[in-house]
């Protein structure tokens, strides 16, 4: 810590940056699809860049697969489900799924480090949220892969065949994890795709299961930008679509697979409402409205993206979360003081500065965080909005960035109205020491996950999924299990 | 002790000193003649330290002797046993007797915390001490543990940002007890600079108690000079 002495008697503080090293991870130049258990040359021979978001930096050469590819990888992956994973016991599967997990807890450290770089996510949160959670889910389904007569008890149970898997760029490991573990626990076999941006932590996962002997073609990754996506979608031997991402891609894929024998789960976009009652305990409120909207940068899909303050603690709570934005650490993701890091891509940074823009134009009062921003790389600096209304298009749009609207409300019954009143259903918070008031509105927001005085925690034991057009079917627990099986 | 205090890093000119000394009141005289002009400040404990088991008239007199013998600043002990028992009044009135009693030196108020035992308790007797009068709130006598974790010391930090927020009066922070090493020592300043910011990270505004800290402090620097620790021998222990 370096400190320097302004007055003879008073010290300002800055913290010396404390950097997580990059030394031990093993990155290859050029990465190719992992199809069949082998690493193939994409059929186009052609190659894209993914880029550190942090410094504008490449970071290695991604195969981009076609439809060709497409077609080898569901091949290969109907080929292991009728010859070997269909097969295998669920005791086997289950000690396949637990090794992966332990593969994955021994190279934490790497793949925390290579999400950071890939996603421009702060180290903190890869380190102790993303990986840890993600092989927590695989340890969660490989105890279930053995003991699906007891979580569907007096049914006949049947995997479904062959997953199309589409994830995100927001948690790239973690999203791979909810996939991948119910898949292999319930006897399907996989083809993942990859955000275009955020393909690294993926392929180190097929070295994983290269590393855990998992027989070739069980999971199957291809590389690429919306069209390998979309080839995965139309393929016809794909039984079932699982798809996290915006909802704009997710209405194109309901009306593809519409007419067609696919299962799907779409997990898509977000407006959660954060609901601040006047007896909260305000402090703690506070680091949940900063943890509900700045965690990721923003990029969550169940984002506490609205707050609802009730009007007599407004003003205290604005003031509060004023002064504790102004604390947060903007900067160098692989800083383990760094709060909030760098914007997953340009593109997404010229989205989240359109929709500020938008803000003020639309007459909304904005407040920004005095953190220093770096001069390089994709920042914004974190942003709350006050003076909106229900109509203000920042209130009603998704805009998965570090921009947080700020509403009041007198009365629960307007609060409920209010918070409902959005074309999306993913999340909700509440904050009250008082236990009915928590239940009453628990029980009446429509949304898939309502937390109560805490946000964004996440279990694999507990359900995640939405209302209306924040998606249908559920990920995690027994009922993410229940999206991967045919019960007769 | 008042000799070290003044003494403590003649090897490294430069450095501040200690910002008080802290006796009985039986020997305030004895510290404020040793310590002189050296701007190391006399503190004295009172009110029946560390118990405060005794009457209210007990505690005035012991804590106006102290002051009549040139404390620069008192200590003194909440009443537990009143406090948990709810008579909050109770203990308001008291400290704010004891703070008029206290005429200009400045009054540090112990809570106690390691027999408040909950957050909540802690937080209430910190809002009751501020707003009867304190200059300072106090974790600790140091007698009892657990005496400054780092819960206790973050909830009265934010007590004394909401207690500015309201009255604009600015109260300090004294952990005592249990910080004895420097890097405990920076994890709590940290935690002063992020709760309530630079205005309180001078000897006026907040203080640790711990004199085994000092010892840490020094053996510290004089490892950053020499590269490597030294025998805890080469440190004085009074």
């Amino acid at each position: 810590m370096a400190k320097k002495n302004s007055t003879a008697n008073k010290l300002d503080w800055e913290y010396a940056p404390s950097l997580e090293g990059t030394d031990h991870i093993q990155l290859k130049e050029k990465y190719d699809l992992y199809i069949g258990g082998k690493f193939v040359k994409p059929s186009s021979g052609k190659y894209f860049a993914t880029t550190n978001p942090a410094t504008g930096e490449k970071l290695a050469d991604v195969a981009y697969g076609d439809e060709s590819d497409v077609d080898k990888a569901v091949k290969a992956a109907r080929k292991a489900y009728t010859e070997v994973w269909s097969k295998l016991s669920g005791k086997e599967r289950g000690k396949y799924i637990y090794r992966i997990a332990r593969i994955m807890q021994e190279r934490a450290r790497e793949l925390a480090v290579i999400e950071t770089l890939d996603a421009g996510k702060v180290i903190r949160e890869s380190r102790d949220v993303d990986v840890p959670l993600a092989c927590n889910h695989f340890f969660y389904y490989a105890g279930w892969a053995d003991k699906l007569e007891y979580a569907f008890p007096n049914r006949k149970i049947e995997s479904l065949g062959v997953a199309g898997q589409i994830i995100p760029w927001n948690f790239p490991i973690l999203m791979a994890a909810w996939k991948i573990a119910p898949a292999l626990a319930a006897g399907n076999t996989v083809v993942l795709k990859p955000a275009e941006t955020t393909p690294l932590t993926a392929l180190k996962l097929a070295e994983i299961f290269h590393d855990a002997g998992l027989p070739p073609g069980v999971v199957n990754i291809v590389t690429g930008y919306g069209d390998t996506g979309a080839a995965i979608v139309n393929h016809a031997d794909v039984d079932k679509i699982a798809f996290t991402g915006s909802t704009g891609v997710g209405k194109i894929i309901q009306k593809a697979i519409a007419g067609t024998n696919k299962k799907a789960t779409l997990e898509l976009g977000g407006k959660s409402a954060n609901i601040i009652m006047d007896d909260a305990p305000i402090d703690q409120a506070v680091e949940g409205i900063i943890n509900g909207i700045f965690f990721n940068q923003g990029h969550v899909c169940c984002a506490g993206s609205r707050l609802f303050v009730q009007e007599n603690v407004a003003d205290e709570v604005i003031k509060k979360l004023k002064r504790r934005m102004d604390t947060l650490i903007v900067g160098n993701p692989l800083d383990k003081n760094t709060d909030v890091g760098a914007i997953n891509s340009k593109e997404q940074l010229a989205t989240i500065q359109k929709y500020i823009k938008l803000g003020i134009s639309e007459g909304a009062t904005m407040h920004q965080s005095r953190a220093k921003i770096p001069a390089n790389g994709y920042y914004c600096a974190p942003t709350i909005f006050t003076d909106v209304a229900q109509s203000s298009t920042i209130v009603q749009e998704e805009i998965f960035g570090p921009v947080l609207t700020i509403q009041t409300f007198r009365t629960v019954d307007e609060v409920i109205q209010k918070a409902n009143n959005t074309p999306f259903g993913l999340a909700a918070g509440v904050w009250s020491d008082k236990g009915s008031r928590v239940f009453n509105l628990t029980s009446k927001l429509k949304a898939g996950v309502v937390w109560a005085n805490t946000y964004n925690k996440f279990d694999p034991t507990s359900p995640f999924g939405g209302y209306k057009e924040s998606g249908y079917g559920r990920e995690g627990g027994l009922h993410g299990l229940g999206a991967y099986v045919k019960l007769k | 002790m008042c000799f070290k205090a003044q003494h403590l890093h003649d090897m490294h000119p430069g450095l501040p000193t200690v910002a008080a000394v802290c006796v009985y009141p039986s020997m305030v005289k004895v510290a404020k003649k040793e310590v002189g002009n050296s701007g190391v400040k006399v503190a004295s404990v009172s009110t029946a330290f560390p118990s405060g088991q005794a009457p209210l008239e007990v505690k005035l007199m012991d804590t106006k002797f102290a002051v009549s013998e040139g404390a620069d600043e008192i200590d003194m002990v909440i009443s537990r046993g009143k406090f948990l028992s709810g008579e909050y009044n109770f203990v308001f009135d008291e400290i704010a007797a004891i703070k008029e009693a206290c005429g200009k030196a400045r009054l540090k108020v112990i809570l106690e915390t390691g027999e408040l035992v909950t957050l909540d308790n802690v937080r209430k007797a910190s809002d009751i001490a501020m707003y009867a009068g304190a200059d300072f709130i106090k974790t600790s006598t140091g007698k009892i543990q657990p005496a400054a974790t780092m819960q206790v010391t973050y909830t009265m930090l934010m007590a004394i940002r909401d207690f500015m927020d309201a009255t604009g009066i600015q109260v300090g922070m004294k952990p005592a007890g249990g910080i004895s090493n420097s890097k405990l020592a920076l994890h709590n300043l940290v935690m002063v600079n992020e709760v309530l910011g630079s205005d309180w990270l001078t000897n006026e505004w907040f203080r640790f108690g711990a004199s085994s800290l000092a010892n840490d402090v020094l053996m510290q620097i004089r490892k950053l000079e020499t590269g490597v620790y030294q025998s805890s021998d080469y440190f004085s222990i009074d």
